[in-house]
């Protein structure tokens, strides 16, 4: 990574008390994000990605306990005050949802909801603000921005509410953005349409983006650096290609191969990856995925295995039996 | 490695002809199914694909009679369930069955799995309770699912992977020949899915069964479907062998759809999307080609002549005045 770094996220764990007892969501999580970088979270439902988000921005759950640190140019967002961090959010770190609809807010008009994010954050008068507002729905892309702002988040679609979303996230250019499964919620062809858009404007504004996806295809194009998520913890972290050429990680490996893939013949069979993942209320001693894992051996399931650097920098993974090593060979 | 199929034979098992489906929505009318025609052989898997609102799942429905069609007929081993009523439909159906897109909240949260899955089997006068467990017990090993286990058991205490599994069982229990998957999969994780598509193919073999398998996702319809039907604002663009859609699609929506696939691959630079703007509203669909508001190739043609499914290669049929191919 060349970019001097913007985010730096150091030992982050994350509790929920359960009535099943206490659930590790986010198992001491370190990543960097350089400024202008793009990362790719990926991992499937409950693996933590979202809790580790939440956790960037300060919005968990109140019972939620987090430890570590969020490093945002500098500034450690855990100790910071309410008020501080209430001006940071919007101006140099913003969120995109994946539900538009439950992101904005039905009763007020989209207008509305532009303008108040721009006069809370760059105290521009009504007038300057509602310029802005136009300027910023036409960038995203919604034809007639001017009607637009008369109108209710249920009288666009998908697609626009999701764009409307983005241009709030974008109103104040901020540093970050974090966009949590921007485009689940969305058809395929609009899927695209939302993935360029932020590619874009990621391009024109210099800015740092993590997207949040449980789909291998959405980051394979577009982020500069990978991070696969298991049970709470990043089990490989690469930068794209090595990622996708030289994964190490066997949960990598699979993920990727249960994927169908339109280049194979009708009727061919999955390589599925058995049984499912661990519940988080019940930690599992060893490698979390070692119950699922066709190499896993010994100690793995007696140790968990640390995400280290290896051979290459940058690329960290956490197995005792890598792929394409000598300790995978073995197992 | 290809899995072994029954060679489809050419006997056509379902047959619809000019359905039309429409909803009455606040005055106005949706139309959510216009004038679709299409065949499934014996043994063959059709996949039917589009994106949401494009009355795929309405289709489904009104295959199996829960939704009333406006018009058209639809053939079930040569016999129109359109016309049947009553016990007769309901005989009918025990031959054809359904499963759908949420697995949890189509299981009955009461109720143990061992009775969910018996219930069908009451329903068609399985009246010798030991016959039924039986039943019950042996559709269960055939999901992977441990029967001692998870008979007296409730739908909450299964992830969604394995609702989808009983879901499956409850679709198997009678022995039908035909079953719609509407969406099976869309709402479980990768590592879930891919057990879920292995497993209906399995049971597929197993059954002998015919499939029409209704999903948005193209890779996982192609990873199922002998041939593939894409629907687009209730109308069929496009009908063929699936390797020979995929590899050259005819219709420009089949097209579109296929290039906004995200590949997992670094190197297949993401194509920049074209600028083709957002499907219309069923209420009120284009004139002519529905597609034609979003189609690079549209001309005066499109708006004024709605066009026909007509063959553009060797069993491939597509429904435009400028098909690519």
């Amino acid at each position: 990574m060349t970019e001097p770094v913007l985010l730096s996220v150091e030992g982050v764990a994350v509790d929920l008390p359960t009535p099943r007892g206490n659930l590790r969501a986010v198992d001491q999580v370190d990543l960097k994000v350089g400024a202008g970088q793009t990362l790719g979270i990926v991992g499937e439902s409950g693996c933590g990605k979202t809790m580790l988000s939440r956790a960037i921005l300060q919005l968990l759950p109140r019972k939620a306990k987090l430890s570590g640190r969020v490093m945002l140019d500098g500034q450690d967002l855990v100790q910071l005050a309410p008020e501080r961090l209430r001006k940071l959010r919007g101006r140099s770190l913003a969120v995109v949802f994946q539900d538009p609809m439950t992101s904005l807010n039905p009763v007020l008009t989209i207008g509305t909801q532009l303008i108040e994010t721009l006069q809370e954050h760059l105290e521009l008068d009504v007038s300057a603000a509602r310029k802005r507002s136009v300027e910023l729905l036409a960038a995203v892309g919604i034809p007639a921005p001017e009607q637009r702002l008369m109108q209710y988040p249920h009288q666009l679609s998908g697609g626009m509410r999701q764009r409307v979303a983005i241009a709030i996230a974008l109103s104040c250019e901020p540093k970050l953005l974090i966009a949590d499964e921007p485009t689940t919620a969305l058809d395929v062809t609009i899927q695209a349409q939302i993935l360029d858009l932020l590619a874009r404007e990621q391009r024109r504004r210099h800015m740092a983006m993590i997207i949040i996806t449980h789909d291998l295809g959405v980051v394979a194009g577009r982020t500069d650096e990978v991070a696969v998520m298991y049970a709470g913890r990043v089990v490989e972290r690469a930068p794209t290609p090595a990622l996708f050429k030289k994964m190490r990680m066997p949960y990598t490996e699979a993920l990727l191969a249960a994927i169908p893939k339109l280049d194979a013949a009708p009727h061919t069979v999955l390589p599925a990856i058995s049984g499912r993942p661990p519940d988080p209320t019940r930690p599992i001693k060893g490698c979390s995925f070692s119950p699922r894992c066709r190499y896993a051996a010994g100690e793995c399931f007696r140790e968990k295995p640390l995400l280290a650097e290896a051979e290459q920098p940058d690329h960290q993974y956490a197995c005792f039996h890598p792929i394409g090593t000598a300790a995978g060979v073995e197992a | 490695m290809p899995q072994v199929q029954p060679a489809p034979s050419r006997e056509p098992l379902l047959t619809v002809e000019n359905l039309v489906v429409e909803y009455a929505v606040g005055g106005k009318t949706i139309h959510a199914v216009s004038d679709v025609s299409f065949q499934v052989v014996r043994g063959e898997t059709l996949g039917l694909v589009g994106e949401s609102g494009c009355g795929k799942s309405t289709l489904g429905r009104a295959v199996l009679q829960l939704r009333q069609a406006v018009s058209g007929r639809v053939l079930f081993d040569g016999q129109d369930l359109t016309s049947m009523r009553g016990d007769t439909l309901r005989r009918m159906r025990q031959r054809v069955q359904l499963i759908f897109q949420d697995p949890i909240a189509s299981l009955n949260p009461r109720r143990r799995i061992g009775d969910i899955i018996a219930e069908p089997l009451v329903i068609s006068g399985v009246k010798d309770a030991k016959k039924r467990q039986q039943l019950v017990h042996d559709v269960l090993s055939a999901v992977g699912l441990d029967p001692s286990l998870v008979m007296g058991r409730l739908p909450h205490e299964f992830s969604g992977g394995q609702c989808q599994r009983i879901c499956i069982a409850r679709a198997l229990v009678l022995n039908p020949e035909f079953i719609i998957c509407d969406e099976p999969v869309s709402a479980l994780d990768v590592s879930i899915r891919a057990q879920i598509l292995n497993l209906l193919e399995e049971m597929k073999a197993r059954y002998g069964l015919t499939l029409l398998f209704i999903a948005h996702d193209l890779a996982v319809v192609k990873a199922v479907s002998d041939r593939v039907a894409v629907m687009y604002l209730g109308r069929l663009c496009e009908v063929g062998p699936s390797e020979q859609v995929f590899a050259q699609p005819a219709h420009p929506y089949t097209a579109l759809l296929i290039e906004a696939i995200p590949v997992p691959d670094p190197d297949v630079r993401p194509a920049e999307s074209v600028a083709v703007g957002e499907p219309p509203s069923p209420i009120s669909p284009p004139s002519g080609c529905r597609f034609r508001t979003r189609c690079p190739r549209a001309d005066e043609r499109c708006s004024d002549e709605v066009p026909e499914l007509r063959a553009v290669a060797p069993d491939q049929f597509a429904a435009c005045h400028h098909p690519l191919i």
